[in-house]
């Protein structure tokens, strides 16, 4: 396992994981977060103990695999119940901030 | 409050009717409700309150019409469970005000077996917690010993249930979340067979883990539900094709040569005294009954937790993206300037509590470029490990037997400052949902009374192999009958 989470992680490498995330943090949160996130990964460190050459993962328990469906529409909710969920809206659309030029371009 | 199998039947020969039941039980809910505080949602009035769910189960009644085997029995949903109207939460910031468009599959099935639903039930933002703490509504508060949490992070379904409130009432376990509160609270919860349950409309938390499953008070209303519940779902496509067995048909019949595997790693001295005796005081009463109990090895209890934490933040760091502040959710405002990424940013941090931030950021850690394999990878090979050593001992053994928790219901307050501390909350729970396996918690016995602390209700786990849920029932049935613990109810 990587040598970085042995020692505290740096508060820029947390911001760098925040933005991964899409978190806005503070400093103070930013603090708070090193300290339990280095925790917990210092305590994940002890699966490297453990012999596991030759062991296939595993990601999937369950028994069903690549489930096949007929490609036929079916119902599907409709654009007036998801106008209703939406933050901001004007039906048929969702409202967002620009994308492209000024005030956009993230 | 009585058994669901006896409402339902009481309900259906007319003895008493849906309506009365339901206005009995929010008068319990009421008066319960200030102490406890297990609710997020209570539909007490207007056209989809329990009393009109209620009167239209009578209606068909006299209509002559076969309402099903739930016919007018109240239950509560963990508020992360979908229902079609309402809102559904799940304790967080984030979706305070979601009214979701569609009902879950899970309760559904309920619904159409005649169920009442009563109100959504508290829980961990997210299902993310072990002591249901971790909610935007604040927490819950365990009814044996209202200082106490009730576990989590289904904790609202089990303090209602534990109250006598409802006699069923819905969770979803993906690390423990039903089993450990079930345990908290002196009552009976199912995590099924990863697969057995349809998870459509259960809002993901870490997909490949996530069940949901019952929490009552007895053995039998717990077969009850899952009868219900089980069943293939086109819609969820992990959901089994396989056929449900007939839960109740041999639920008393007792499993001869009953052989039990109790692993060494779960006689640990971090154990609770408590526990440890009555996991001591569990392995006689099934020898007294006739069952062989040997001891197992199952090696990589200890790394469970570690495997967990990065499996689960990982799989809840690809599903919580979707939550952007965009199509549904929290939106925040935003100041002049700031752009579609500030939007995602801030909508994110206001509408998550800090768990959650944490969650997402372990897993955005684990699978980030370079770490994956570190990480992810090296977790899932544990996975499989696990799972082979679990069914090491299915070749031999009907079940595993080990405490739930390693604890009784711990203090309001006393870790959640420390994450990890509430993590190792589920030492004896999370192997199970990497394997996948169905597993219950049963009560089984009480802590010793002493000044200043109630006796608290202690339960125990059973583990049985994948889809083998009836035997595991019985087995549960067996303890049932012979300890009593499930049939105190706290005095309060």
């Amino acid at each position: 396992m990587s040598a970085d989470a042995e020692k505290t992680l740096s508060a820029e490498y947390v911001r760098k994981i925040a933005a991964l995330s899409r978190l806005a943090l503070t400093d103070a949160q930013v603090e708070q977060y090193r300290g339990q996130l280095s925790g917990v990964l210092g305590y994940v460190q002890r699966l490297r103990e453990l012999n596991l050459e030759g062991v296939e993962p595993l990601a999937n328990v369950g028994g069903e695999t690549n489930r096949m469906d007929d490609d036929v529409p079916g119902p599907t909710l409709s654009n007036e119940a998801l106008m209703k969920i939406s933050p901001e809206s004007m039906p048929p659309f969702v409202k967002v901030p620009k994308v492209f030029g000024d005030g956009g371009g993230a | 409050m009585t058994t669901a199998a006896s409402i339902a039947a009481d309900i259906r020969t007319k003895r008493t009717s849906a309506e009365a039941v339901a206005r009995r039980t929010l008068d319990t809910l009421a008066a319960v409700e200030p102490k406890l505080k297990s609710y997020i949602s209570v539909f007490t009035n207007g056209p989809r309150s329990a009393i009109e769910q209620a009167m239209a189960i009578d209606a068909r009644i006299a209509k002559g019409e076969d309402v099903g085997p739930l016919a007018g029995v109240p239950i509560a949903l963990k508020d992360n469970l979908c229902l079609d109207w309402g809102t559904t939460t799940c304790g967080s910031n984030m979706l305070r005000s979601y009214e979701s468009p569609y009902t879950a599959t899970a309760v559904q099935r309920l619904v159409d077996a005649g169920a009442v639903i009563v109100g959504k039930t508290n829980l961990d933002e997210y299902a993310m917690g072990s002591s249901t703490e971790h909610s935007c509504f604040g927490p819950s508060f365990n009814p044996w010993d209202v200082a106490r949490v009730p576990g989590g992070s289904s904790g609202g379904s089990a303090a209602t249930v534990a109250a006598r409130v409802v006699p069923i009432a819905l969770g979803s376990d993906t690390g423990g979340s039903i089993r450990q509160p079930a345990s908290f609270c002196g009552i009976v919860g199912v995590k099924p067979t990863y697969g057995r349950v349809s998870r459509y409309g259960l809002v993901a938390y870490a997909s490949s883990l996530d069940q949901i499953g019952p929490l009552t008070t007895t053995v039998e209303d717990a077969a009850l539900t899952l009868q219900t519940l089980c069943g293939h779902d086109p819609r969820d496509s992990t959901s089994t094709k396989r056929v449900t067995p007939e839960f109740l048909a041999e639920l008393e019949r007792p499993i001869e040569n009953l052989r039990l595997a109790v692993p060494k790693q779960a006689k640990s001295s971090a154990n609770h005294p408590d526990v440890a005796r009555v996991l001591d005081e569990t392995i006689a009463a099934y020898r007294a009954m006739g069952a062989e109990v040997v001891e197992c090895d199952l090696p990589l209890i200890d790394h469970g937790i570690a495997a967990y934490y990065i499996v689960a933040p990982a799989e809840a760091s690809s599903n919580l993206a979707r939550l952007d502040g965009i199509r549904y959710g929290h939106r925040a405002a935003l100041a002049k300037g700031e752009d579609l990424f500030d939007l995602y940013c801030k909508s994110r941090a206001q509408g998550f509590g800090p768990e959650v931030q944490r969650r997402i950021m372990l897993g955005t850690h684990v699978l980030s470029s370079g770490y994956y394999d570190a990480y992810y990878n090296t977790a899932l090979k544990v996975r499989r490990k696990i799972k082979d050593d679990f069914d090491r001992v299915f070749a031999t053994c009907h079940a595993v037997l080990m405490p739930a928790a390693p604890s009784p219901a711990f203090k309001v307050g006393e870790k959640t400052g420390d994450p990890l501390a509430m993590y190792l909350e589920d030492v004896y729970t999370v192997t199970i949902n990497l394997a996948g396996l169905p597993a219950m918690s049963v009560p089984a016995g009480f802590s010793t009374a002493h000044a200043g602390a109630a006796a608290l209700p202690i339960g125990m786990q059973l583990v049985s192999a994948a889809f083998d849920e009836a035997r595991m029932l019985r087995i549960a049935r067996m303890l049932e009958k012979a300890t009593k613990a499930g049939e105190r109810a706290p005095s309060w």
